[in-house]
């Protein structure tokens, strides 16, 4: 089976709707960057606290925020991450709730609000980790095991661990639950040591202000050095003019996601920019097999002008074109849909880059090479085939490499 | 032709088992089970995923040049002194931001010549500093800054040392403890299953321990207290210090002021070791410590000297301890402090590991809970499931035969890209695991790349072979540059990445790697395969 077979579709003749269509979206994505919501930038970079906790059962935001509020956090963000069933809730601080001096004030602050009805005396069950539940069950003995005391605590505590965190996603409800997982001898030994708060704290993230600023000058140059090193390779691989033409293709493309983050307002993180990295080298697949199959036809088709060969090269390569940025696209929407709210705006930049960087091969880079040379023909008063031109400059190439 | 060709597909099968191999192991049990411990055992997870504490931290390294000046301070003092040259003051002008310059200040003129001749000029200080002269007659001596650096990055190397050894003992497997290539004295640690309040104690205190004897018994409110004591000048010898001993710590922590000698009997780098005990009459855990026999010798001859006066424990410049020396003590101290067991065994780490050379900060914290983990595993499997399923289903149905073959190659792709990763024990992170779902998005464009390029010669008239020939031939270079611009952005991630973004980068890099072995080489082998079997004329299912 087949989807596109010989198609002729002229994509040159319609470079000004291309035009339009990017200018349109690298605009949109320029005003909220200047005006609107600017480059919303995650932790990492902007520096703060974030703290990722899951509830036992549905929390109360307001209720939350007040308890906040009392512990002095007054202006903390709120925001459910995944499903409303899930009771996850992702605290957020800015940078000025993170004291020079002590760097988790802002999250040991968050955890005291949370756990201001402990009883007195007791650890918190939700929080404590597998050492500190052995250390409370060796001290009770609850089987009179006698010897090796510390080893066989050591395997229950592990149980009840594991059974928090894998089967009850890190939150026990109740003591109850625990019979489950451990002997009741147990269960009611830890009841002396322990209570169980309504909440567990899945990941805490804390970026000082330094580190803020460093990173974001690298990810800036990270970005930047990856668009030279693709423009000294198409310069080597092919022309000065590729290299450009594909460089301001991929830009374009990094431009509009970026862009599409600071229209829904998403943040920046550092895997969202890992992404974009990843896109300029995808991106740059594309041009690339589009440009492979330009270079080829121009040495195959003298006669024609340059335009005629670039539509027939775009069109001879739709299908991979579109066939492969499809498939990329379908694994791509999986792991958005699937791969849960830690890489959400790591695969929401791969599913907007692709489908702009498959775009941009066609109606970016392509034309921009035969802008160029009409440009270039038109300056020069002499009308010499440009392509022939071309060909034979790069014939010299052959020869010399 | 038949014994190339089998030989092709024998070294396919060795590469298959090699690096199953490389992914399970040889699996204690052969079943669900086992496979699923020999997989944890082979390939090894990222914090993100197994839960853990990342943190980064600066080291101080101003503090390091400082202690260096104030060495070379006194040592400038007993120099001049022994040329009997006189000096009005020799000091520090800007400790904070510039520890490495030094100014003497009121030599006499006729003194001069003595002080350059004797020791501005000499061969010792020439290598060490850059001297200049400041108005009325004062130097200033500015440490070279080749050795400036020297000291300060000696300074991440022994805190780097210092901290490994209290990681070690606290039994934490697996730890990172590595200079954090993207900062300036910067240092990165990685523990896995850490509680990441008592890891941060651990690490961060400096733990510098001296022991110093009391100027007078007596224990002050503040320091206004202390100095109205002394008449608001302290003995030139004596300095106030902040702190609570063990007896007030009772009722709080509570601070109060004391009047100590301003230099330490022993230091933390005279002790030999240091472990928690417990007190024999109460049961209080206790640190109790043994010092080398030079320091052990000072602090025998102190104490002797001393009996019924008071000395004062300093840690990190608190006081934690103030008693009176009862009888004369060699080598062994102990340091009641209201500890609990937790607290007891870790100061002993601390002391045991010596001090930090410098202060340490804490920039970055992240920890992640393992239950967050387990979920994002299951997030991660399963978008990579669905889309490996979704991309083979549709290669099916749109290339049919062909199709196998492609998803034939793209499956050995995985075993090759996840075999790598438990060959080289490099480690898999969540957006490692998106790197492998985007491995199979990817991996599968060059099958397409490929197969489109068969289908056009086909339609040109070509016969089966021809067409496979040269699909396979011009499809070639394109897959290599492809290939290339892709991985020169991941390497930029690995020069610039940490942790999951370089576990990212790396699995992409091994992913696309394997893809131009299995896309063009073991692809090529099963076209060749089925060719041969069938008639030159008949029809290839692409």
């Amino acid at each position: 089976m087949e989807f596109f077979k010989n198609t002729n579709i002229d994509f040159l003749g319609k470079k000004w709707y291309f035009l339009a269509f990017s200018l349109v979206f690298s605009v949109a994505g320029l005003l909220s960057i200047f005006f609107w919501h600017g480059v919303p930038r995650g932790v990492e970079f902007e520096g703060g606290t974030l703290v990722d906790v899951k509830f036992a059962s549905t929390p109360n935001f307001d209720a939350l925020r007040s308890e906040l509020d009392r512990a002095g956090l007054h202006k903390p963000k709120l925001q459910p991450l995944g499903a409303a069933t899930n009771n996850e809730v992702l605290i957020a601080l800015e940078q000025k709730e993170t004291s020079e001096a002590s760097l988790d004030q802002g999250k040991n602050q968050i955890i005291k609000a949370l756990s201001s009805s402990a009883p007195e005396g007791k650890q918190d069950l939700n929080n404590s980790n597998v050492q500190a539940i052995q250390d409370a069950l060796v001290q009770r003995d609850p089987l009179h095991v006698g010897v090796n005391v510390g080893g066989r605590y050591q395997v229950e505590a592990q149980k009840i661990v594991d059974y928090r965190d894998k089967v009850k996603g890190g939150v026990l409800g109740s003591f109850d639950e625990l019979k489950k997982a451990t002997s009741p001898e147990v269960v009611s030994a830890l009841q002396n040591d322990f209570y169980l708060s309504n909440f567990g704290v899945r990941s805490v993230q804390i970026v000082g202000p330094q580190v803020g600023a460093q990173l974001r000058k690298q990810a800036i140059l990270a970005i930047l050095y990856s668009l030279a090193g693709m423009l000294v390779y198409l310069w080597f691989r092919f022309e000065m003019i590729y290299g450009v033409a594909a460089v301001v293709a991929v830009f374009h493309d990094t431009l509009i996601t970026i862009g599409a983050f600071s229209l829904t307002n998403q943040e920046i993180s550092l895997t969202v920019i890992a992404a974009i990295l990843t896109l300029v080298g995808y991106s740059m697949n594309d041009t690339i097999v589009v440009f492979d199959r330009i270079r080829e036809n121009v040495k195959l088709l003298r006669r024609e002008s340059l335009a005629e060969i670039v539509n027939k090269s775009i069109n001879q390569t739709l299908s991979r074109t579109i066939l492969t940025s499809g498939l990329t696209f379908l694994t791509v929407l999986s792991l958005y849909l699937f791969g849960g709210e830690v890489l959400k705006g790591f695969s929401f930049a791969l599913v907007i880059g692709i489908l702009i960087g498959t775009y941009s091969s066609i109606a970016i880079a392509a034309p921009m090479l035969v802008a160029y040379q009409e440009w270039r023909s038109s300056r020069s008063d002499r009308r010499p085939a440009p392509v022939a031109i071309d060909s034979a400059r790069k014939e010299k190439v052959r020869v010399k490499a | 032709m038949q014994k190339n060709l089998l030989g092709k597909t024998a070294f396919i099968i060795a590469i298959l088992v090699i690096f199953v191999y490389g992914i399970f192991g040889i699996p204690q049990k052969w079943n669900g089970e086992g496979l699923k411990e020999a997989l944890l055992q082979r390939i090894h997870l990222g914090l993100d995923l197994k839960g853990g504490t990342h943190l980064i931290l600066q080291v101080q390294v101003n503090d390091a040049v400082n202690a260096d000046s104030d060495i070379a301070i006194e040592r400038l003092k007993d120099l001049l002194s022994k040329n009997k040259i006189s000096y009005g003051d020799i000091y520090k002008p800007d400790p904070a931001s510039h520890p490495e310059q030094i100014v003497i200040k009121g030599v006499p003129p006729d003194a001069i010549g003595s002080l350059r001749n004797n020791v501005l000029d000499t061969a010792a200080y020439q290598q060490q500093y850059d001297v200049s002269s400041g108005p009325d007659n004062s130097y200033v001596l500015s440490l070279k800054p080749a050795r400036a650096d020297e000291i300060r990055q000696q300074a991440v190397t022994q805190a780097i040392e210092t901290i490994r050894q209290r990681i070690d003992a606290l039994g934490v497997s697996e730890p990172l403890i590595e200079e954090h290539g993207l900062g300036n004295y910067q240092i990165l640690i990685q523990l896995p299953g850490v509680d990441p309040d008592r890891a941060i104690g651990i690490i961060s205190s400096t733990a510098m321990l001296e022991v110093r004897g009391a100027v007078d018994q007596r224990v002050y409110g503040s320091e206004r207290e202390a100095l109205d004591a002394h008449q608001g000048m302290l003995p030139p010898n004596a300095v106030l210090m902040h702190g609570s001993s063990i007896g007030s710590r009772d009722t709080g922590p509570k601070d109060e002021v004391y009047v100590l000698n301003r230099s330490s009997v022993v230091t933390g780098r005279d002790i030999r070791d240091a472990e928690p005990t417990t007190k024999g009459d109460t049961g209080a855990p206790i640190v109790s410590f043994s010092l080398y026999s030079d320091g052990g010798n000072r602090f025998g001859d102190f104490t002797r000297a001393h009996v019924g006066d008071y000395l004062a424990i300093v840690l990190d410049n608190r006081v934690v301890e103030f008693a009176t020396i009862k009888q004369e003590i060699d080598d062994q101290g102990i340091i009641e402090g209201g500890f609990t067991q937790q607290s007891a065994k870790d100061l002993s780490i601390k002391l045991k590991s010596g001090a930090l050379p410098a202060g340490i900060k804490i920039l970055e914290e992240s920890s992640v809970g393992p239950s967050l983990g387990i979920d994002s595993i299951r997030q991660g499997v399963t978008a990579a499931i669905v889309g490996m399923v979704v991309v083979m289903l549709f290669m099916l149905f749109y290339y049919r035969f062909a199709g196998i073959n492609a998803d034939l190659a793209l499956i050995l792709n995985l075993v090759i890209l996840l075999g790598f990763l438990g060959f080289s024990g490099a480690t898999l992170t969540l957006p490692g695991i998106a790197g492998v779902i985007l491995t199979i998005g990817m991996g599968v464009d060059s099958n397409v790349l490929i197969f489109e390029r068969i289908r056009e010669e086909l339609r040109n008239g070509k016969s089966p072979g021809a067409a496979v020939d040269q699909g396979f031939g011009k499809a070639w270079i394109t897959i290599i540059d492809t290939h290339v611009t892709t991985i020169v952005s991941a390497f930029i991630l690995i020069i610039f990445g940490t942790g999951p973004v370089r576990g990212f980068a790396i699995t992409l890099i091994c992913g696309l790697l394997a893809n131009l072995f299995t896309a063009v080489f073991v692809s090529r082998v099963i076209f060749d395969a089925v060719l041969q079997r069938k008639q030159r004329t008949q029809e290839l299912s692409i």
